[in-house]
């Protein structure tokens, strides 16, 4: 089929390789992927301070340039949330409803994707390290995404995933909550840090890329060993 | 200082504050153990949660049949039904009362209500003495702080600092060992219950079917404080109602494993009315004061109002990572963590308090606890919609109308690439100094490097 | 209203002036309330379809099937009481008669050293306080808190039992007042093994069956000794109500 791949602004700008692995996986599945590059941002950053209308002007673009997509798919928990969960919500009593609906009806978060529509589990992937899994919390709660994952680090050669007992545990990025309240945020992230260092992992894999970001901030600004990485890289590695 | 000022100075403090993390991590950790088990000893946790949160619906959304239904059992049997609209007219009914009775001592049960009508300390202006008897919000009366957590008052101390308080303040502390410390205070309350001319009670549940009031503790001073005292008052918000007798059947042993782990809290304790005739003891006279404070206007925001479905269990307190982080006095309200972050902007004013409904990562922890599925984290984002629809901030809407116009123009989204890319060795240079913009996140964390190619520029690239 | 400096006291107050002060504030709150309502909020789980309804039926009815299961049998329900009891650290004891409930009385008299007893009248409670033998203070005609407060232990009948969760009802009326059975540091109830109730539903069914209209004004769940986690949530029993539980059943 041909996957419309949503890449999140901050992955464009920063993390690009997230999204690259991500291409890389689907095309070897045979499918067509396409990014379109009008795209920039889902809107979130405004829509969550509350500033809806600002984040409508930009969700609007987005709904344009999906409207004809066979299948969405996002490489980001809280990204593929905004879209499936709060579009709806976002575009309630406009005009927009409906395409928000049915744009909603054909998204996926990239490791629901390959586990649930495609029934790929095996990727050929591998990657001998210990590994520990932090569940981003838009990912979990909103979209409900706690197994796929799992299941396809379960099927990398080498790989142990050893879970933490905070994997569900906020890691205080919350998006402008990281810069608005910078202490609790550290906070917060300090307590993932070290419920994933008692693991003994030597990676922090996630599927989200922002969480990975503040976590990494402070897993190097306190010179800690433990290294981060998203979870389409690690199914890419061989 | 605002309240926001207040807040964020407190919380700066406190998540800083690596002692207390550790203090309140360690309580929790019990508590999750024993909420897990009870939780899986159901047979279906989630069925109960739906029909609970049915079964509130059905109380606030018939509110007013409800309440009117209450009273009038309540009064045949001769109990004194007040109505306050805010908490000024609740504590002027409660003072009318204790000088009616020429009251002097006045001994507490716990009740939340109380705490946010601040009613203590009015009393006390007044000469009358309060004691509190629950010993956790003894503890705190002792320590003039308000209590820490809706449910648990004074998780934030060690026995160590409650050894220390008791010596201090009472004279009388013979080891730090939680056993020997509670039998002080049981010795401290024995004779106050005797003794005191009137007895005070918050309340849990207030059941329209039969005309009764629940409470629900675990140490019996409430049941002591509603079978001694000549007079009884009962203070409770007007949302604690429940449609039916038996809905309590599902209602108690849910509080209890929400909010403590426990199969049932030790003494769930139904009053429908003062000593009756053929009755041997409890008050002559029982006095019910029902308080709006507010409520009504959240009852009228029909998209929050499921708010008021709140049981007052205190299990999105305990799984709130911001609250486990700051504690529960840095919020500066009567009633904290996610619970009151979306309410008191209701109660107290949006502008504000608007700050609690913001300070979340909005991860949604508290709405997958709550036993009544309350939309918790949902309802902090709607509070920001409103507050910024009412009062926009004019840098951050300019902020974000400059971002839409950014993402919605490719080249300009380029273009800020490019910037980013370029600026990098002078944001290293000024990182964590007064200069630097990203301050906020470089003072305790590293930014990522920025390729210099983008996905969208690899894209492009391929073809 | 307030500068009216009217008092809640009915005798000294013109009562039409404080029925309507009263009267007033109660139709400010039900006419807030109902202006309130006049928007439907939507159910729970209709994701904001407010034109779903609820059921005839009360949503609470089925709760017999989430709470936690009991047994079928009235031998597994009294074993799932004498786990929870256990659990709670309330003693509870089965006897096969009147005569080894007495002995195990006494025995506990003797151990706990007991030398006042509190309770009320009762054909249960009368065998036992005459078991005992003890000055017994009788609540049922009104009595001197200062005497009950010498009492070792107050012994008291019951409502029910409830296998579910370990703990016993008792109201005013059935358990000689309010006081009885929250005073005292020891609390023993004498129960008939015909008493047991399967789970919560039941009691309150029960409660409901044989009392309505007319309640008791207390009707109490007690779920074990008098307890308290306040300090660093480390269990400590006996924080105002009594410290221990027995529960004896025949």
């Amino acid at each position: 089929m041909t996957v419309t791949l949503f890449i999140p602004c901050f992955v464009d700008a920063l993390f690009p390789r997230a999204g690259i692995n991500m291409v890389e996986i689907l095309e070897r599945l045979g499918h067509k992927v396409v990014c379109p590059e009008e795209i920039v941002c889902c809107g979130q950053p405004p829509f969550n301070s509350g500033y809806w209308d600002e984040a409508r002007t930009v969700a609007v673009k987005v709904l344009e340039q999906l409207k004809d997509a066979e299948v969405i798919v996002i490489g980001s928990g809280s990204c593929g949330a905004m879209l499936k969960n709060f579009y709806p919500e976002l575009f309630k009593d406009t005009r927009q409803l409906q395409l928000a609906k049915q744009i909603s009806s054909r998204t996926w978060e990239f490791s629901e994707f390959l586990v649930k529509k495609l029934g790929v589990t095996e990727l050929g992937a591998k990657f001998p390290h210990k590994v520990t899994f932090h569940d981003g919390c838009h990912g979990l709660r909103e979209l409900g995404i706690k197994k796929s994952p799992r299941e396809l680090l379960s099927k990398v050669a080498g790989l142990e995933l050893i879970e933490m007992s905070d994997a569900e545990t906020c890691c205080g990025f919350g998006g402008t909550f990281a810069a608005k309240f910078p202490m609790i945020s550290t906070a917060m992230g300090e307590v993932k840090c070290a419920s994933a260092a008692e693991t003994g992992a030597e990676y922090i894999v996630s599927g989200d890329s922002s969480c990975l970001m503040h976590i990494q901030g402070l897993l190097s600004r306190q010179g800690k060993p433990t290294k981060t990485i998203s979870l389409a890289e690690v199914l890419n590695t061989k | 200082m605002s309240f926001v000022s207040q807040f964020k100075t407190r919380a700066t403090e406190k998540s800083g504050d690596l002692r207390h993390r550790q203090v309140i991590r360690t309580a929790l950790r019990g508590y999750e153990i024993v909420r897990d088990k009870r939780k899986a000893a159901f047979q279906s946790w989630e069925s109960a949660r739906q029909a609970a949160a049915e079964t509130k619906w059905e109380a606030i959304n018939h509110l007013d049949t409800h309440l009117e239904a209450l009273v009038a059992k309540l009064e045949a049997r001769g109990t004194k039904v007040h109505w306050a609209s805010n908490g000024e007219q609740a504590r002027e009914i409660i003072a009318a009362i204790l000088r009616d009775k020429k009251a002097r001592c006045i001994i507490k049960s716990k009740a939340m209500t109380s705490e946010e009508i601040h009613l203590n300390h009015a009393l006390e202006k007044e000469g009358f003495t309060v004691v509190e008897s629950d010993l956790g919000e003894f503890i705190v009366q002792l320590r003039h702080e308000p209590p820490y957590h809706i449910v648990f008052p004074s998780m934030h101390l060690t026995r160590g600092e409650i050894k220390d308080l008791f010596q201090k303040e009472l004279g009388d502390a013979p080891s730090d060992s939680p056993e020997e410390l509670t039998m002080v205070a049981r010795r401290v309350m024995r004779q106050k219950y005797i003794t005191a001319d009137v007895g005070f009670t918050g309340a849990n549940f207030a059941i329209a079917e039969t005309g009764m009031i629940s409470i629900t503790e675990n140490e019996g001073n409430a049941r002591l404080t509603a079978a001694l005292p000549k007079t009884m008052i009962t203070l409770l918000g007007i949302e604690k109602i429940l449609p039916r007798f038996a809905d309590l059947a599902l209602f108690l042993p849910m509080l209890a494993t929400a909010g403590a782990g426990q199969p049932m809290t030790c003494y769930n304790t139904m009053y429908s009315g003062p000593r009756q005739p053929g009755e041997c003891d409890g008050p002559e006279e029982w006095h019910v004061v029902l308080l709006d404070n507010r409520r009504t206007e959240l009852l009228a925001d029909a998209e929050q109002r499921d708010a008021l479905h709140c049981i007052r269990c205190g299990a999105c307190l305990n799984v709130c990572p911001i609250f486990r982080n700051v504690g529960g006095h840095t919020y500066g309200t009567t009633y904290s963590g996610p619970v009151g972050s979306v309410i008191t902007p209701h109660l107290r004013g949006l502008q504000e308090w608007k700050h609690l409904s913001n300070a979340s990562s909005l991860c949604g922890a508290c709405t997958e606890a709550c036993p009544l599925k309350i939309d918790l984290h949902h309802h902090l984002l709607q509070n920001r919609r409103n507050a910024s629809a009412s009062e926009p901030a004019f840098f951050e809407r300019l902020a974000y109308q400059i971002f839409g116009i950014v993402a919605n123009e490719p080249a300009f989204w380029s273009l800020a690439k490019k910037i980013g890319w370029l600026t990098q060795p002078l944001q290293r240079a000024v990182k964590g100094s007064a200069f630097d913009p990203a301050k906020a996140w470089t003072k305790t964390r590293d930014l990522p490097p920025q390729p210099r190619e983008s996905f969208k520029d690899w894209w492009r690239n391929r073809k | 209203m307030r500068r009216l400096n009217l008092k809640n006291n009915w005798l000294e107050t013109p009562y039409v002036v404080s029925y309507i002060f009263k009267m007033s504030e109660r139709e400010n709150i039900l006419g807030r309330i109902r202006e309130a309502l006049k928007v439907a909020a939507p159910l729970p789980g209709s994701h904001g379809d407010t034109s779903v309804h609820t059921s005839a039926e009360p949503p609470t009815s089925h709760a017999r099937e989430w709470l936690p299961s009991v047994g079928a049998s009235v031998e597994e329900q009294f074993a799932l009481f004498a786990k929870n009891a256990a659990d709670l650290k309330a003693d509870f004891q089965l006897f096969a008669s009147r005569e080894e409930l007495k002995a195990a009385l006494l025995k506990l008299r003797d151990a706990e050293k007991w030398s006042r007893i509190a309770s009320h009248d009762g054909e249960l409670t009368d065998f036992a306080c005459k078991a005992l033998g003890l000055p017994v203070t009788i609540t049922d005609h009104g009595y001197d808190v200062q005497e009950m407060e010498k009492c070792d232990a107050g012994i008291t009948e019951c409502d029910a039992l409830i296998a579910q969760t370990g703990g016993v009802v008792v109201t005013n009326r059935s358990a000689g007042g309010r006081a009885l059975s929250v005073l005292p540091p020891h609390h023993v109830v004498i129960a008939r093994r015909e008493q047991l109730v399967a789970d919560l539903p039941a009691a309150f069914a029960f409660l409901q069956q044989k009392y309505a209209p007319d309640y008791p004004s207390m009707i109490s769940f007690i779920t074990g000794p008098s307890r308290t986690g306040d300090i660093e949530r480390i269990l400590v029993l006996g924080a105002h109500g009594p410290k221990k539980l027995t529960v004896l059943c025949f």
